[in-house]
């Protein structure tokens, strides 16, 4: 109920000129310097409102007359990135491998392009540092290798993986469960044999029946001592580094019933440029050769 | 020391309604002046004026890449440059020891000779005086500038007015300017904000001091002082009666009054409360009130005063820069005679010398000498090639094939000069370990050559190889040693080698 605006006695100041219950108000208004803030914060919000997307309308919305959106702004940025990037790529999937691991630049730039993309693709079974995990993922950090840890077999693992049904050209080695063709016996005195690779049987005659079997039946793909055969993918057997644990027990059943890693194929995955450097990356683990 | 103003009689009953704390700003108009002390004053404005523009200017040669410039903060390569002066962000702390360094010597300088750094040498101090000239140029004198303020709002008003704020905003714009040549190099910035190529950043800062030196020297100006300034507040901790200050010798001028020429000085007091003393004040306050907060103590109505005392016959330094304890020891030896000419002249005979040398000095100057020793000796030692050493975590450590330990280490080999050159890796603690790094067709040995980059760092991965067949414990102390081709130490770091629990 508006009354008449009185000057209050105590303070001297003017009431609002509103009364409730007896109870008025003295008219005490937002600093200007405020209110002309609030004022312009306004107006620029209509100037945005004109600028940007911003009202919903019956089929869409209004744009904005910059046409802005967050999703052409980071796909700018993107584009961007990659023509900065495009250049230093290029000369990487043109040079020949050995050139990239002695070019201080490419080097640099290959390891840091590769360590990320380590972390995303390889991590997950290879560990963060390429160590490797329990149970058949290879360390990629020893000296010990499978399938070749020069530059280009490492590239060519990569590309075509290893056991895999999507590439024809993925690296193949089959191990047959010798639990099916072998007695408990032969497998027990082959187990010795391997074992006395390394220099640990503790049964010589055992592992001299173990010997005979391992010449029919192992020698193609493990070699004669035990020192494995790259080219069928046959892993070392006398040295430091077992995949599925290096025990009598571990080889014992590593023989009656063989498991076998799968890796897929990179090539389509990753572009040519990305394997480069992850073959690099791999390389400089401490294993390269 | 009372350093608050001695409370005048018509302030004094307290007032039973309760006073609003908010006072009005009374707008300033202080009259030019001419003497030592302005002489003074304009000397040392062309002088900070002239170091503040030219000094991002100054070139000074580096090798390589680094930058030309004398004084520069390189912030996006995190360099402070100062001549042959290079600092890194992790020797931050000389550039602390400098603040320190300063903050002294103004307590040092403030105990001697009271608040000349507020007077002459602050850029409020600077800046506004600089405003104020312009201000006096366009608008004229004390007098003038009243009249047209009070007068028509005609067309010589806002001719003048716009003008002035016009070559205010222009100053302001050559400082903001100026501000950030300090942290980019000075011709290339300069380019890019003329062109309209550089960064939103440049253009933020440079609008920001534009406007705070315009707002600050323009608007505030006095209002900074003494309502904004901390340092006023605290700097009376390094005043003592010994410190000179800007003071009116109230023994000699008391009791004021006009004075006639001709007419006797006896019972008169030197005093003839002309206000020039007043009407000079950039702060616009009365100095025969005593000692004030507002007091910036630059010395201006001094020179007024002298030039009053010159005009009626009597001699200089009614108002002068005097210490406390001389006040107070002429006050005490003139006490008995009556207001006179007489008085001056006792109270020649009774001035004490400044004793400069006193415990508050001294402290003052001893920290300042350790601080600046301190500061040296940091600089003169500060190591110039440094290495640190991190760890492989994944993998702790590597099995290989014959059944030895491997670790691996990512070095960083931080090189503070710029010439290039090959250190020697070795590692010590580890009998009969090899190294190898990551270097096509080296291999590994005792010692590896590691290539440092220039005034920057260099990062290498290194491998460390047990000799096959080591016992070792879980964990071995080892320390790289980085080796100059003389085979003096340039660095070492301190780390482990780790290998599987037997």
């Amino acid at each position: 109920m508006p009354t008449k605006i009185e000057k209050d006695a105590v303070t001297g100041k003017e009431t609002t000129g509103h009364e409730w219950d007896g109870i008025k108000e003295l008219n005490t208004p937002l600093p200007k310097w405020w209110l002309y803030i609030l004022y312009a914060t306004i107006a620029w919000s209509v100037v945005w409102a004109i600028l940007y997307p911003s009202f919903p309308g019956l089929s869409g919305h209004w744009r904005g007359t910059t046409g802005w959106t967050q999703r052409t702004a980071i796909a700018e940025q993107m584009r961007a990135v990659d023509a900065e990037r495009a250049p230093m790529l290029e000369r990487i999937r043109s040079a020949g491998l050995e050139e990239l691991r002695r070019d201080p630049d490419l080097l640099q730039y290959a390891m840091a392009g590769g360590r990320v993309a380590f972390a995303d693709n390889c991590a997950a079974c290879h560990g963060a540092g390429g160590e490797g995990r329990p149970g058949g993922f290879p360390s990629l950090a020893d000296d010990s290798w499978i399938w070749g840890g020069t530059l280009e077999d490492i590239h060519t693992t990569i590309l075509h993986g290893i056991r895999n049904t999507q590439d024809p050209d993925a690296r193949m080695s089959m191990m047959p469960a010798y639990g099916q063709i072998l007695s408990r016996q032969e497998i027990d005195d082959v187990a010795e044999h391997v074992l006395s690779f390394t220099g640990r049987s503790t049964n010589a005659e055992s592992a001299a029946r173990g010997a005979t079997i391992y010449a029919d039946q192992c020698v193609a793909c493990h070699g004669e001592k035990g020192e494995g055969v790259r080219e069928q993918g046959g892993p070392a057997l006398n040295d430091a580094i077992w995949l599925y644990g290096g025990s009598k027990r571990e080889i014992t059943a590593q023989i009656a019933n063989p498991r076998m890693g799968v890796m897929p194929p990179w090539q389509g995955r990753l572009d040519e440029a990305t394997i480069r450097m992850l073959t690099v990356y791999v390389h400089t683990l401490g294993g390269g050769e | 020391m009372r350093m608050d103003r001695p409370v005048k009689a018509t302030e004094a009953p307290a007032s039973p309604a309760p006073t609003s704390l908010y006072a009005a700003r009374v707008k300033v108009y202080p009259a030019r002046v001419q003497g030592r002390f302005r002489n003074f004053k304009w000397a040392f404005l062309v002088f900070a004026l002239a170091v503040y523009y030219v000094l991002p200017w100054l070139r000074w040669h580096r090798p390589g890449d680094a930058p030309d410039q004398f004084l520069l903060i390189d912030l996006a390569g995190r360099r402070f440059y100062l001549g042959p002066i290079e600092v890194w962000p992790q020797e931050i702390y000389l550039v602390t020891f400098l603040l320190i360094f300063s903050a002294i010597a103004l307590f040092l300088v403030t105990s001697l000779f009271g608040r000349v750094w507020c007077g002459f040498a602050c850029p409020q101090t600077v800046w506004t005086d600089l405003y104020m000239w312009v201000e006096r140029r366009i608008e004229g004198d004390r007098n003038a500038r009243m009249k047209l303020d009070q007068g028509p709002r005609n067309g010589v008003y806002w001719a003048k007015k716009v003008s002035k704020h016009a070559i205010w905003l222009a100053i302001a714009a050559a400082t903001g300017g100026s501000f950030v040549l300090y942290v980019q190099d000075a011709p290339t910035a300069v380019r890019e904000i003329v062109t309209g190529q550089a960064g939103a950043w440049t253009y933020s800062f440079v609008g920001i001091l534009t406007f705070t030196t315009y707002a600050l020297a323009g608007w505030a100006r006095e209002q900074v002082c003494t309502y904004m300034c901390p340092w006023p507040r605290f700097q009376a901790a390094m005043l003592d009666t010994q410190s000179l200050v800007v003071t009116y010798r109230a023994w000699r001028g008391e009791p004021r009054g006009k004075h006639k020429q001709g007419e006797s000085w006896e019972g008169h007091g030197d005093c003839v409360d002309c206000r020039q003393c007043v009407n000079v004040c950039p702060t616009g306050i009365d100095i025969r009130d005593g000692q004030q907060l507002e007091c910036i103590g630059c010395g201006l109505c001094i020179d007024a005063c002298d030039a009053i005392m010159d005009k009626v016959g009597r001699p200089r330094g009614l108002i002068a820069l005097d210490t406390l304890a001389d006040i107070q020891a002429c006050e005490r030896a003139v006490a008995h005679l009556a207001p006179g000419p007489k008085r001056v002249e006792v109270a020649e005979a009774a001035h004490t010398p400044i004793k400069v040398i006193r415990p508050r000095t001294m402290i003052y100057a001893g920290v300042l000498g350790l601080v600046g020793l301190i500061m040296l000796g940091a600089l003169a030692i500060r190591d110039t090639t440094e290495l640190s050493v991190l760890r492989d975590r994944a993998p702790l450590f590597v099995t290989l094939a014959d059944g030895s330990v491997r670790n691996s280490y990512t070095l960083k080999i931080i090189e503070k000069r710029h010439d290039d050159r090959t250190l020697t890796l070795r590692v010590d603690g580890l009998p009969g370990a090899t190294l190898a790094g990551l270097a096509a067709d080296e291999a590994p040995g005792p010692a590896i050559p590691l290539s440092v980059r220039p005034g920057s760092v260099a990062t290498h991965r290194v491998h460390v190889f047990a000799r096959t067949g080591a016992a070792l414990p879980e964990s071995t102390p080892v320390t790289f040693r980085l080796l100059e081709p003389d085979g003096r130490e340039a660095a070492r770091h301190d780390s482990v080698f780790l290998a599987p629990r037997r």
